[in-house]
């Protein structure tokens, strides 16, 4: 059973098709980079498989199940403007609302769910920051909690949006510090991304994704000239200038 | 109903509203746009506490000394708003609920301290709380047409800067415009407006009167010249219905009705505007739901023979290469043969001639506007989106670099091959 | 009891249920919720006059209740139809309001169903209506009826108050976990409601909304802690009260419009000398750490 199915999902809005006919068998214990041009539909596939945008059509299954009887074992990191960071609470308690949805309605967390989210906070080097309100930490160390706090979700399959952009090097680190981790525990992730320097770097599995998949599979056997030319086209020579001429695939 | 009219009383009155509604509709357009429709609120709100402390000071009912007093504090009003959420971690609702709800509190206390001090003839203040149009006299009337004349010939002919500073203020800027003066001009004449309303419908429905001709006026329209003079009329016409409904009625309340007026023109304009109202789009929801569903059986089918080279689908190949639910492709199939371009023979079904023609066409603007987007870049001037994402209308020179990147990316569809120049 | 106790305890309870609900409202960026609900009551309680042709307080807090929902519906469905925010909520209530100010004053004009009541409050009379409940005599009908929407208020709070957080903070988040994001919506819209009925009648409805906004605003400068921030928020509102009480008294004025005044001075106080947020502070504080760096 794999962790993450799609069958043929199209999203529209008007009449502008934003993704159209995604099916993919994602693999387990695999980091997979979802690539593409901005406006190609990456986040969108996400939040369809979640559920947070509708879809014209196509099923989805998580471990052979419709999402909704498995949200406990889904993990989600949203992109770190979505949120307003003046929300009066600290980073402890951010990663603690992870485990809500295991909490259940009106039951509390308790010691053992606090103890669980320090953890998951130390996994991500932010241990010293437990206490620190969230207004006052900094773009890369928010980015920190909102990892810790999908790993305090105990999911098998983790779909994160854009959890590099912006942060500074040392959040970098951990983040692929922690893709590692969750890798070797036989977890499945998935991340948009569109650093394409670094897919090779990061990811086992890629998707090539331009409103429709163009290739998925191993990074070494996927992420070849061909299939980037057919995803970025004429931005790709653009992207080239754009780092000095290193070319993503040396 | 005629002899009403011929009362010069409620000729004043008519006028008086009918001017009032058309400078809050055309300044309320601007405040729309600029998504501070709910700032007129607090305005209307905060002027309460200027009306007191003008009648303290002048210790009369005269309404110039009221009018001035009620844009002071209006104004003090909405620089706070500004200043909260410019200087603190306030947010906008927030700021525009509190400075509405503790100005109009001071207003209450200060209006309450009157009523039971003064001496003088103090009765009438409480008018500004809920209005009242009909105790209008010649000379408010007078005082409105003066107002409205100079509120209405600056945006007359200050228009275009008006224009870009609510549409893009750093651009504004940019251009070496005043931005700073312009901006606090529109921002003065915008309370102006709402001051000069406040005898009329009052403290707290005022902000109806700069919302609702405003985006009644948005449904019909996407320009803003036309929009604000639209917004003008609206105004005019609310005033107008709800003068003339209310005066027969003796004790009824001319405020409330122009309110009521004016929103349910916007609802109607909500529901049956040509373009934009709800019945219009619900229309085209249901067309688009049809054709999308369509197109992608097309696409579909096309596709299973791009790839197996068999001409003759089963049911379960069409299901395999459409997962729409059962119903919707049953519906779907039904319309194809009804249209003729999907044939039935017994357990299989297989495009008919003008069928496949229809799903080349299909598939060919699909792919074509998989290339537009990988190469956004070079075809951003084509006008996609008002063409509804339809590349097969663009003229051959256009559509000619995109049927090179189809054969360069072997996308061509192949089944049908011909060109649509052929069509 | 004195009298006076009997206003104070009134208003300090309003104030408490007010700032319940408002922290949240402001919070999600929907404080201006609160203004239209609190003033489409009104219409609830002609509605509910019309329809059952007495002034029974029953009849009339359910109707002011499924008024100040049905508002919230409506937001809701002009913003789902395109309507931008701040004008969905302009356009709802001021028509709404228009409606019930027509209402009265062709149906209900002798009948005690003052408009200019229901937007100033009169506590002044708030003692004198009494009931008598659970063997508990000589009790004024507003403090009853608070208390309860109080109560109210404080369980729903208790029972979802991580769900509040979470979707208060994250809404994607909250849908992808599953926890009703729609429903915990209009439990909140239920309890701007019946929080406002209850209060409008003591306070109306501008005090309604400068407790809901601005003691929880208050507090938002204040604190980075949620928990803290309901409880800073309800000191400020009581506080507000009391002071405001006292204030009017002494000006022989109107008792509703002071406290709304205190409220906005607190305010104020926190946006110029909030330790972590005020303006004044954060100027001596930077003017501070420019002359030491300096220094360095």
């Amino acid at each position: 059973m794999n962790p993450v199915s799609t069958n043929n999902i199209t999203v529209a809005y008007h009449r502008k098709p934003v993704i159209q006919n995604v099916s993919f068998e994602a693999p387990e214990g695999k980091l997979i980079g979802i690539v593409g041009p901005n406006g190609a539909g990456k986040s969108t596939l996400i939040k369809s498989i979640l559920g947070l945008v509708p879809k014209a059509s196509g099923n989805i299954s998580i471990y052979g199940k419709p999402y909704k009887k498995q949200r406990q074992i889904v993990g989600y990191v949203p992109q770190r403007g979505s949120v307003d960071w003046d929300f009066p609470t600290n980073a402890l308690d951010v990663v603690l609302m992870g485990k809500y949805g295991q909490i259940g309605l009106i039951r509390r967390p308790n010691k053992k769910d606090k103890q669980e989210a320090l953890e998951c906070l130390a996994q991500v080097g932010m241990e010293a920051f437990a206490n620190r309100q969230i207004s006052q930490l900094s773009g890369g160390q928010q980015q920190r909690v909102f990892l810790a706090r999908a790993l305090a979700q105990n999911a098998f399959v983790y779909f994160m949006d854009e959890p590099f952009v912006g942060v500074d090097a040392a959040t970098e680190k951990a983040i692929i510090q922690l893709l590692t981790d969750l890798k070797s525990k036989g977890k499945t992730v998935l991340v948009v991304h569109h650093d394409l320097q670094t897919v090779k770097d990061y990811f086992d599995w890629v998707m090539l994704l331009n409103i429709r998949k163009i290739a998925f599979g191993p990074t070494e056997e996927v992420f070849t000239q061909e299939h980037l030319q057919k995803t970025y086209g004429g931005r790709l020579a653009f992207l080239d200038q754009e780092s000095n001429g290193v070319n993503p695939l040396a | 109903m005629l002899d009403l009219l011929a009362n010069p009383n409620t000729q004043w009155v008519l006028v008086g509203t009918m001017l009032l509604g058309i400078t809050s509709g055309v300044l309320g357009s601007f405040a729309l746009l600029r998504r501070q429709s709910l700032l007129g609120d607090a305005m209307s709100h905060a002027a309460l506490p200027g009306i007191c402390i003008a009648f303290i000071i002048v210790g009369s009912k005269e309404m110039l000394p009221l009018i001035i007093g009620a844009g002071i504090t209006a104004y003090i009003g909405t620089y706070l708003i500004q200043a909260f959420v410019k200087h603190s971690r306030i947010k906008t609702d927030t700021a525009i609920g509190l400075v509405l709800s503790v100005f109009f509190g001071i207003g209450i206390v200060l209006l309450t301290y009157i009523n039971r001090n003064a001496t003088g003839n103090q009765s009438g203040l409480n008018e500004f709380i809920f209005g009242q149009a009909a105790a209008m006299v010649r000379s408010d009337v007078n005082l409105f047409v003066i107002a409205a004349i100079a509120l209405l010939t600056i945006t007359f002919l200050l228009f275009k800067e008006f224009k870009i500073i609510t549409f893009d203020r750093e651009f504004a800027q940019g251009l070496g415009l005043p931005t700073v003066f312009i901006n606090g001009l529109l921002m003065t004449m915008i309370v102006a407006s709402v001051v000069i309303g406040l005898q009329a419908v009052g403290v707290v429905l005022m902000a109806a009167m700069l919302i609702a001709p405003a985006i009644t006026a948005k449904y019909w329209t996407d320009r803003l010249d036309v929009m604000v003079i639209l917004s003008g009329v609206v105004g005019g016409l609310s005033g107008l219905l709800g003068t003339l409904i209310s005066a027969p009625i003796s004790g009824m309340p001319t405020g409330p009705l122009i309110i009521v007026s004016s929103c349910s023109l916007f609802f109607l304009s909500l529901i049956f505007a040509p373009k934009k109202g709800l019945l219009t789009k619900a229309i085209r929801l249901m067309r688009l739901r049809k054709s999308t569903s369509q197109n992608q059986v097309m696409q579909g089918i096309y596709e299973f023979i791009e790839e197996t080279g068999r001409n003759t689908l089963t049911l379960d190949d069409l299901i395999s290469v459409q997962p729409l639910s059962g119903l919707r492709l049953q519906q779907t199939i039904k319309r194809l043969q009804k249209r003729n371009w999907l044939q039935r023979s017994t357990e299989t079904y297989q495009f008919t001639d003008k069928g496949i023609k229809e799903a080349h066409q299909i598939t060919l603007n699909q792919r074509m506007l998989q290339m537009y987007s990988m190469h956004e870049m070079q075809f951003a001037h084509l006008p996609m989106e008002k063409n509804n994402w339809d590349f097969l209308s663009l003229p051959n020179s256009e559509q000619q670099p995109l049927f090179e990147l189809l054969s360069k990316h072997e996308l061509f569809p192949s089944v049908l091959q011909e060109r649509t120049e052929d069509r | 009891m004195t009298y006076t106790m009997w206003i104070i305890l009134t208003a300090s309870l309003v104030s408490v249920a007010c700032s319940i609900v408002g922290v949240l409202l402001v919070l999600r960026k929907m404080a201006m919720i609160s203004d239209a609900i609190s003033h489409t009551v009104l219409l609830g309680l002609v509605s509910a006059f019309l329809i059952t042709q007495s002034l029974d307080g029953l009849a009339m807090f359910i109707g002011a209740a499924i008024a100040g929902i049905l508002t919230a519906v409506f937001i809701q469905l002009l913003n789902s139809a395109g309507v931008q925010a701040d004008a969905a909520i302009g356009i709802v209530f001021t028509f709404l309001f228009a409606i019930g100010v027509i209402l009265v004053s062709m149906f209900a004009r002798d009948v005690h169903l003052d408009v200019e009541h229901s937007i100033m409050g009169e506590l002044a009379f708030i003692p004198w209506t009494t009931v008598d409940w659970l063997g508990i005599e000589g009790v004024p009908q507003a403090v009853w009826m608070i208390s309860i929407v109080l109560v109210i208020n404080i369980i729903l709070l208790f029972v979802f108050y991580k769900e509040f957080k979470l979707s208060s903070f994250d809404p994607h988040l909250a849908a992808a976990l599953g926890i009703p994001v729609v429903f915990l919506h209009y439990l909140l819209m239920g309890m701007t409601s019946i929080t406002a009925v209850a209060s409008f009648d003591a306070v109306g409805a501008i005090l309604v909304v400068a407790m809901i906004i601005a003691p929880p605003a208050t507090a938002y400068l204040l604190t980075e802690q949620l928990g803290k921030m309901f409880i800073y928020s309800a000191i400020i509102a009581v506080l507000s009260a009391i002071s405001g009480y006292y204030f009017a008294a002494m000006l022989d004025t109107n008792i509703a419009g002071m406290m709304a005044t205190m409220t906005g001075l607190f305010f104020l106080a926190a946006f110029l000398f909030s330790p972590t947020h005020g303006v004044v502070i954060k100027k001596i504080r930077n003017r501070f750490t420019t002359y030491s760096n300096d220094e360095a």
